[in-house]
């Protein structure tokens, strides 16, 4: 049973996404046999390039893709390290795994409730310094440029490539090496850079390209904080996905494609720039420069993304006090009439929701725990040595553009009727968290000392006695966290959940997505707050759960 | 005390943790070309007195006491300011540079020109017979050629002293003669102060210098 | 509280003839029982857009009710663009589920509507068989039979009246200062630059500014009724891009940007960024100054030579699962209380489909408790009605925009 783990992993992965795939490049063709054309032309492509805008659109695309992955990089690198040195640093350190468990979509929506015109940076300074007694006429958030939405993706991907660098630097090498540099006389700032980010790099590399495919391909936060006239390619993709007239599936089919060879190209071009860097910072180590302009970059955007982490804090705050507004008119810098009232009238639909979210979330997190359990413990047990490409297949998920393969999933699942299920939409979810799942457990899981193992089994225990009264409550708090990452992945998700559920199955996100697009921002301040709180409550119960059962364990702080 | 004094100078050093004293008002004095040795078993407190000197000391530990070099106060200086060259246990050479961009790292800034800083990192590759490393791997080297190369790398920097924080116990008993007898000659031909922390008594007999058993001194003998 | 359907019935035969020759009532009563029982227990998935909170809120009071009085649930499938649940019966068929489709009940008018009729996307003529039919206004209001020049032939059940007004704030601009035609709005726009804009028109109110200005600006108005062919559109259109061209530097943000949605536009309003935001429900100023969204001194004002009115329906997908527990929900949202509630200015403020003058007294008092706000607008301001252009020409109007003014 257990050799068959990692087949099926496969199965539920590889299979679904390259079906997936297959059935979007087809259409793009002008092959889709389910509406009667059975020829294949390039007419699909000719129409997309007629639309309106498409020019601009992948212009923006491939701005905001590269701007956001570019700034949250050099933002992660600069935060890490100034927490080399300073301790208020270090201790901001604790709200990251709380901002990683936020939904993009909370955020986004925080966001613009901060920046907006009307927003609460505005209403700060105004109008006793600026003037504006009315909003200005400033475009801070929907900006044609796609700077809100840089901003916007910007206030999440740091915190996850934070994460993952503090991760990568955990070996006690790093420290070292960074040590010595200093010994040298280096500037710390400077001393990360040359000697511990390019140690660091190759483990970071997934993590950056994932961030960079998700930049270049997200449809939610640009539905929120991006412009419309004419928006990103993969928005532009679903809105003529969603058109009522048929037709338009064929040009929906070829924008996703191009979306698909976009990101393809995206990660290409990065790995060329890889090499470049490379290459200018061997010459920039052999010169041996003690200190200079470049430390006050890095400072500079280590304190960005100190402010970063802030903003993103101040976002979640907001959406909370929009909630229990009545009263908020502008330039109050505060609400002038507080209520709960948009609370008891919402707090029927928002426990179904988040009900519902939770179910979904639960069984997917539960189903890739048992997937990732298996898998790993079929490695353990057969002792085989995890390869990279492994990983690679763990990531396509999170490196091929969702719409480009949900858009064909979309067309298998009608088909086999099973579209519009809360079984598909687990399926769809389990996709995205199982991955993340993987990438969090995998390193405690192979960490574990092999002899504890080993003396167990000297004591005459089976290998399953080992796997459950050993392994299980020994790394009880890795897992929980595990399953508090895949939670949090599962709720945030929405093109997956709008796909598979074909718009029935509703979750706190797809309902804070609609609800932005046209809501009043009481209502959005609940869903969206209950929508960041869902994943937080979880990730702080992940941590306490552990914590309460061992208590009387010392040895398993 | 005097401004214009030389060498390296601990002056009423207190080093404590959560209430246990490591370190008590150690003062020494550390000439040019001098190397003093400390010893004391583990967790005595030897290398956190390097790290106190070098700028390491994690912020756990409670320190008093100055640190002057050549005259000037280094106490409060970060530790790339100090301008003190370290030895580890292992040579930590950066994995993704070549030996020679190793050794071109910790050349002084104060090298202009890409040639004459290539001259001088293959010098000191020759001094170290590595003649010929400069494209080098490091991770296919000998442990005593790693050795070695971090000394190189560590002298290029033009430190004003040296800390050795036994930096030989990992090498085998032929390498650490040879290794040992290298660092101390390079450490006595520039006039390098050198503090050596150790626990073999073989190191501290072949220092020469003065030895300062942390132990006894916490137990009210003196060194 | 139980509904005598019987009297209904036989009230519609006589307030109707036309409902009585196409259905004999005997024949009708036997099927609406029937269609109550087949109906009880069924769960209808109500595709409807989502962007209004009150409409949300009133599709769940409607629930509730028909969960009470006749045992059928009612699943608010939210859309942010109706077009959504029309691609999704689109797709059904291409995929041949003919039967058990997943969409029992779409909230629909114009373009999508049209698209649904014409490729026979729909069930039906159904609505003669809804007992509470009878009491729609056929005569008084011509949109509840003719949506956008489509007849609509039994197709789709009405259910609420809209009609374009344009909200202000008399705090703000006196009501003698404001623009009586969309010539006018854009001298008003020259005088008050920044402080105008209109939905994007991919949303269907943003299209409806278009088209109130086309019903003014076009050299010949029949030719709207007809649908767009190209030279006719070429023609009729002409003067709009003039006068658009002209007004467009002057709208918010120079008219680069537009909210996607009314609910933006609204918030826009209520922050100050702008002055005008036009409407399709003449209740909003009242509605959203009860709602705290807007100040208190919120009116709307309509134009002097009439704005677009139009009804919105619904219908029931061809391959619907729950045709009858649809129809039971279509049948409710006519009942008199309510049409009363969803006129109510502090629920929905969305006028009524009913001939009000026909009701009897009692179902006319459900009307009169609907209390008065200083901010709802005269029904006599009301009384210009300008019927909906054939759909194609919005479809048009959206598409040559989107191709003028998107770089």
């Amino acid at each position: 049973m257990l050799r068959l783990a990692p087949s099926l992993t496969l199965l539920v992965f590889i299979v679904p996404v390259a079906l997936g795939l297959f059935w979007t490049v087809l259409p793009a063709f002008g092959f889709l046999p389910a509406l009667g054309s059975r020829e294949f032309s390039l007419a699909p492509w000719r129409e997309l390039v007629a639309y309106p805008g498409l020019r601009s659109a992948l212009w923006l695309t491939v701005g905001v893709g590269f701007g956001a992955t570019i700034v949250s990089f050099i933002l992660a690198i600069g935060f890490c390290a100034l927490m080399v040195e300073t301790r208020i640093v270090r201790r901001l350190q604790g709200v990251l795994p709380a901002l990683l468990a936020t939904p993009h979509v909370a955020l986004a929506i925080g966001l613009a409730f901060l920046i907006a015109p009307t927003g609460l940076l505005v209403r700060l300074i105004s109008p006793w310094l600026t003037g504006w007694d009315r909003p200005p006429a400033i475009a801070t958030v929907n900006d044609i440029y796609g700077l809100s939405l840089i901003a916007g993706l910007v206030l999440k991907e740091t915190a996850y490539l934070i994460l993952m660098m503090i991760a990568a630097t955990a070996q006690a090498a790093e420290r070292a090496s960074l040590n010595a540099a200093r010994a040298l006389g280096y500037n710390p700032l400077r001393a990360w850079v040359a000697v511990v980010l390019p140690r660091i790099y190759p483990q970071i590399r997934l993590p950056v390209y994932a961030v960079l495919a998700f930049s270049l391909s997200n449809v939610e936060v640009a539905l929120i904080l991006g412009p419309g006239n004419p928006p990103p390619l993969a928005v532009l993709a679903m809105r003529l996905f969603s058109d009522h007239d048929l037709a338009s599936y064929y040009p929906a089919a070829a924008a996703a494609t191009l979306q698909f060879l976009i990101v393809i190209g995206g990660i290409m071009a990065w790995r060329g720039i890889e090499y470049l860097v490379v290459a200018l910072e061997r010459q920039w180590a052999a010169r041996g420069i003690r200190r200079g302009w470049g430390d006050f970059v890095v400072g500079g955007s280590g304190i960005a993304a100190c402010l970063t982490l802030v903003l993103a804090l101040a976002a979640i705050i907001i959406v909370g006090v929009w909630s229990i507004t009545h009263i908020w008119r502008y330039p109050d810098v505060l609400p002038s009439a507080w209520s709960v009232a948009t609370w008891e009238r919402y707090a029927g639909q928002v426990a179904d929701i988040a009900l519902r979210t939770a179910f979904i979330g639960g069984a997917a997190t539960l189903i890739a725990l048992g997937l990732v359990l298996a898998c790993l413990e079929n490695e353990q047990q057969r002792r085989l040595k995890p390869g990279r490409s492994v990983l690679w297949v763990l990531y396509l998920p999170l490196l091929i553009p969702q719409i480009a393969f949900l858009f064909g999933a979309q067309t298998l699942l009608v088909r086999a009727g099973f579209d519009g299920t809360l079984m598909a939409v687990i399926w769809a979810h389990l996709l995205f968290v199982l991955p993340y799942m993987f990438l969090s457990l995998a390193d405690p899981w192979r960490a574990l000392d092999p002899r504890f193992a080993r003396t167990a089994a000297a004591l005459g225990a089976s290998p399953l006695r080992v796997f459950l009264v050993m392994k299980l409550p020994m790394l009880a708090r890795p897992i929980a966290v595990a399953c508090a990452v895949g939670f949090a992945v599962s709720v945030a998700l929405y093109l997956p959940t709008l796909f598979a559920g074909a718009g029935r199955v509703v979750t706190l996100t797809t309902e804070a997505v609609t609800l932005s697009s046209g809501g009043d921002r009481r209502v959005i301040g609940v869903f969206a707050f209950v929508q960041a709180m869902l994943p937080l409550v979880v990730y702080a119960a992940a941590l306490a759960l552990p914590a309460v059962v061992f208590r009387n364990r010392k040895g398993m702080g | 005390m005097s401004v214009g004094e030389k060498g390296l100078v601990l002056d009423a050093v207190t080093i404590a943790i959560e209430g246990a004293t490591l370190v008590e008002r150690l003062t020494l004095t550390v000439a040019p070309g001098e190397i003093t040795t400390i010893v004391g078993p583990s967790g005595s407190g030897k290398s956190t007195l390097l790290g106190f000197v070098g700028g390491f000391l994690d912020p756990a530990f409670i320190a008093n006491g100055v640190v002057r070099l050549n005259g000037d106060d280094i106490t409060d200086l970060p530790a790339e300011r100090r301008n003190v060259g370290i030895l580890f246990q292992d040579d930590l050479l950066f994995p993704h540079l070549t030996v020679g961009g190793n050794l071109a790292f910790g050349l002084h800034p104060a090298v202009r020109g890409r040639r004459e800083r290539r001259r001088l990192v293959e010098e000191a590759l020759d001094q170290a017979g590595l003649g010929g490393f400069h494209d080098r791997d490091p991770a296919t080297m000998s442990g005593g050629q790693r050795a070695r190369a971090a000394l190189m790398r560590t002298l290029l920097a033009r430190p004003d002293a040296l800390l050795l924080d036994e930096p030989f116990s990992k090498l085998d008993r032929a390498l650490r003669t040879d290794f040992r007898a290298f660092v101390f000659s390079h450490a006595r031909a520039r006039g390098l102060p050198t503090l050596l922390v150790t626990h073999d008594v073989e190191d501290a007999e072949a220092a020469g210098g003065r030895t300062i058993d942390l132990v006894q001194i916490r137990n009210g003998g003196s060194g | 509280m139980t509904i005598r359907f019987t009297l209904f019935s036989s009230l519609a035969a006589s307030v109707l003839a036309a409902a009585a020759l196409a259905m004999p009532a005997k024949a009708s009563e036997r099927d609406w029982d029937e269609i109550l029982d087949a109906a009880r227990g069924q769960t209808v998935y109500w595709n409807a857009w989502a962007g209004d909170e009150r409409t949300n809120d009133f599709i769940r009071w409607v629930g509730d009710e028909v969960q009470a009085r006749y045992g059928v649930s009612v699943e608010h499938v939210k859309l942010s663009d109706t077009a959504e649940a029309v691609s999704r019966v689109v797709a059904e068929r291409a995929a041949g589920r003919d039967s058990g489709g997943a969409v029992d009940l779409i909230w629909i008018n114009g373009p999508n509507f049209l698209t649904m009729k014409e490729r026979g996307l729909l069930y039906g003529p159904f609505t003669q068989m809804l007992p509470n039919y009878a009491l729609v206004d056929e005569s008084g209001k011509p949109s509840n039979v003719v949506d956008f020049t489509i007849p609509v032939e039994g197709m789709a059940s009405p259910w609420r009246i809209a009609q374009v007004a344009f909200v202000y704030d008399q705090a703000r601009h006196d009501r003698s200062d404001l623009p009586r035609s969309m010539r006018a709005m854009e001298e008003w726009a020259q005088a008050n630059p920044g402080r105008l804009t209109h939905p994007h028109p991919r949303d269907f109110l943003g299209a409806t500014f278009l088209k109130q200005a086309l019903y003014e600006l076009a050299p010949d108005r029949s030719a709207l009724l007809e649908p767009a062919e190209d030279a006719a559109f070429t023609a009729a259109t002409e003067p709009l891009w003039a006068w658009y061209d002209a007004l467009r530097p002057n709208l918010w943000r120079s008219g680069e940007a537009f909210p996607e949605a009314q609910a933006v536009m609204n918030q826009m309003l209520g922050d100050g960024e702008i002055d005008i935001a036009i409407t399709f429900n003449p209740a909003t100023a009242a509605l959203l100054s009860a709602n705290g969204l807007l100040p208190e001194t919120a009116r709307v004002f309509f134009l002097d030579d009439g704005t677009i009115g139009n009804t919105s329906f619904v219908a029931i997908p061809y391959n619907a699962a729950h045709p009858e527990a649809a129809m039971v929900v279509a049948n409710f949202l006519l009942e008199p209380e309510a049409q009363a509630r969803a006129q109510d200015p502090t629920v929905l403020g969305a006028f009524t489909v009913l001939d009000i003058g026909g009701l009897e007294a009692s179902q006319r008092a459900h009307f009169a408790s609907t209390a008065a706000h200083p901010a709802m607008p005269d029904p006599e301001e009301m009384a210009d009605v300008l019927l909906e252009p054939h759909a194609s020409w919005m479809t048009r109007l959206v598409e040559e925009w989107e191709r003028r003014y998107t770089r």
